[in-house]
């Protein structure tokens, strides 16, 4: 519904603009996966202001934005963004790294320019562009984190999402975090991103471990859902919980001194308007944005949870 | 020789079709008592019987769709919807009404009127403009999903912060120790074993799904039959959205995923024909018992490696169901 309305509205601009701009106008795809949990809605939220507001400051630019709810999706919205819509650019966030690999190399075959954001293709070498978060970068700030505020070590339960690279990387950089430090992971189970699946996994955690001393739900959602079966089992031996991405209500409560999130590591959906944006500067300008650009993951805490809070977000 | 060999058979495999689930649902019990000691302590049960009243009391009205011969593929999507709507109705009539349960009982009329609706929606296309029950519900499925998604901007729903202290308890509490949602699924799960057995709508619901032109002809009013399935269906998935929003207080596009897959699933496990003709609520409860104790067990041991839960699941399910297989399947 959403797609077709956007491809609609689009259609209608270009028609509209075509007259005047058809010698210079250029077309920048936008293909990204649909709002299926809080972090992608932020990354929709922020990838539609960054298109309306380039296409205000560059009237020379027309974006197509697709958003599809699976990998095979995502591929037909690449090819008919190839087929009808001529692209000069594609912005692609991939839903899965193998199956987008090579209709994004076609892009580039066809002399498009091709930024990729987040999750890398299984090829290198395709893109132009290449924005990536830092995901072994977010395992780690948690887990220094994590040592920093539990100097003695202890025993903590840990959540992972759902099972990609992503996943493994941030896992990966935690465990290095932590190694050596006394801390121990005394349970590690999937809570898939989602509030339900891991208010569930830390019922049974806290029935099955007796002490268990701090959380790393590594995602805000999680951390809803772990606070909520903690609070529910009335237990007062976990000290706190390290969410991520940095959900706005978490941020929230960061800021105003919650004892039980003292932190939370960002990992900004903003990172879509980024790529959007060089990808326009580069179309527009001689100003040159082909390579990596690496988002770190930041630590955020009460001092500084006032400047990462965005009131307008859904995330 | 031959007849004395077919003799025994037949009782012995109606013997494993009724044990087949309670069988399945021991041996879970056992193994989880024997690896981990919390396994059987209250606060376990507690929570393995609360969170599975979800699912449980849709899949009790999944039943009797299913034994009408119908499907309905849009109950998790649904729910989504409804614990949305009915989070958007209390936050927006906080400021008239005020804190308090006056709301919580006007979210909860929300809940059911939108339930009865849905259900009504799926039953009237399924029965009046003769479109596949897959289809309608597949359909529906999409359209609900999209809709909470577009209700909640692609981020989440949450409840007032003021109202969430006050519905939480319909989750979290309850009268003598034992939770509301296991209460309300208990009274869902015996009145739905009553009106299957003993009332003339379960034997008319068992006559449509097994030949709806003979059923016809009994006199019995097929589309009627049909509609008031699906419609207690609806109602009973905002019964359920009833239970689940308190517990978190939130709702988003991730609300609800493949709850109709596992009320679908409960439900076969507990021995009801996908095919129709014949249903049976007290299994279906078994069976989302069954299906409950296999995430919980998973949780609760080391051994198994996370990435396997699916296929341990996959198994146990398939297990359960060959444990009752019949004649008729093969055929």
């Amino acid at each position: 519904m959403k797609l077709t309305h956007s491809f609609g509205a689009f259609a209608l601009a270009a028609t509209l603009a075509l007259p005047a701009f058809a010698q210079d106008t250029k077309v920048i795809g936008v293909s990204i996966p649909a709002a299926t949990h809080g972090w992608a809605g932020g990354m929709n939220f922020h990838a539609q202001q960054a298109v309306d507001r380039l296409e205000a400051v560059y009237p020379q630019l027309d974006f197509v934005l697709a958003t599809a709810s699976d990998p095979a999706k995502q591929v037909n919205d690449i090819e008919d963004m190839m087929a009808t819509r001529n692209i000069d650019a594609l912005v692609v966030l991939p839903f899965e790294s193998e199956p987008l690999t090579s209709p994004v190399k076609a892009v580039a075959d066809s002399g498009a320019w091709v930024t990729v954001v987040d999750r890398g293709l299984a090829i290198e070498g395709i893109e132009d562009l290449y924005v990536a978060g830092d995901n072994s970068g977010f395992g780690k700030v948690s887990g220094e984190y994590m040592v920093s505020a539990m100097p003695d070590g202890g025993k903590i339960v840990a959540f992972r999402g759902i099972p990609t690279s992503i996943d493994n990387e941030r896992v990966a950089g935690f465990e290095a975090a932590i190694e050596g430090s006394g801390i121990e992971i005394i349970g590690m189970e999937h809570g898939n991103w989602n509030r339900d699946d891991s208010f569930v996994v830390m019922e049974d955690f806290l029935s099955k471990h007796e002490q268990i001393d701090a959380v790393w739900a590594s995602d805000d959602d999680m951390a809803i859902g772990v606070l909520a079966a903690i609070e529910a089992a009335g237990r007062d031996d976990i000290k706190f919980v390290l969410g991520g991405a940095g959900m706005k209500e978490m941020i929230a409560r960061t800021r105003d001194g919650d004892v039980m999130i003292p932190a939370n590591v960002t990992y900004p959906p903003a990172m879509i308007a980024t790529a959007i944006e060089m990808t326009a500067v580069g179309l527009t300008s001689t100003a040159p944005v082909s390579g990596t650009f690496v988002i770190g993951s930041v630590l955020i805490t009460q001092e500084n949870a006032a400047e990462f809070y965005y009131p307008d977000s859904p995330f | 020789m031959a007849t004395a060999d077919t003799n025994p058979k037949p009782t012995m495999r109606l013997d494993l079709k009724v044990m087949g689930p309670i069988l399945a649902l021991v041996v879970l019990v056992v193994i989880g008592a024997l690896m981990n000691g919390n396994f059987l302590s209250a606060g376990n049960i507690t929570n393995v019987l609360s969170r599975s009243a979800f699912i449980g009391i849709i899949a009790v009205g999944m039943t009797f769709v299913i034994t009408a011969g119908g499907l309905d593929l849009s109950v998790g999507s649904m729910a989504a919807f409804i614990a949305g709507l009915m989070i958007l109705v209390m936050n927006g009539l906080l400021p008239v009404m005020g804190v308090g349960w006056p709301l919580v009982f006007v979210g909860m009329l929300t809940a059911i009127v939108a339930g009865t609706a849905a259900g009504f929606i799926n039953g009237f296309l399924i029965t009046n403009m003769r479109i596949e029950a897959f289809i309608v519900t597949l359909g529906t499925m999409g359209i609900y999903r999209s809709l909470v998604t577009w209700l909640a901007d692609g981020g989440t729903l949450s409840l007032d912060f003021g109202m969430r202290a006050i519905i939480r308890p319909i989750y979290f509490d309850g009268i003598l120790g034992i939770s509301w949602p296991i209460i309300v699924f208990a009274l869902v799960a015996i009145l739905g074993e009553v009106v299957m057995r003993r009332g003339a709508f379960g034997r008319h619901a068992a006559a449509v799904g097994s030949n709806d032109q003979v059923a016809r002809y009994s006199s019995v009013n097929v589309n009627r039959v049909r509609m008031m399935t699906y419609v207690g269906l609806g109602v009973l998935v905002g019964i359920a959205t009833i239970m689940y929003v308190p517990r978190l207080g939130s709702a988003s596009s991730s609300t609800g995923v493949l709850w109709e897959l596992e009320a679908i699933a409960a439900v076969i496990i507990g021995g009801t024909m996908l095919k129709g003709g014949f249903g049976r609520v007290w299994g279906t409860v078994i069976g989302v018992l069954i299906l409950s104790l296999i995430g919980n067990i998973l949780n609760l041991t080391d051994g198994v490696s996370p990435y396997l839960n699916g296929a341990v699941q996959g198994v146990i399910i398939i297990l359960a169901v060959i444990l009752q297989r019949d004649k008729k399947a093969e055929g």
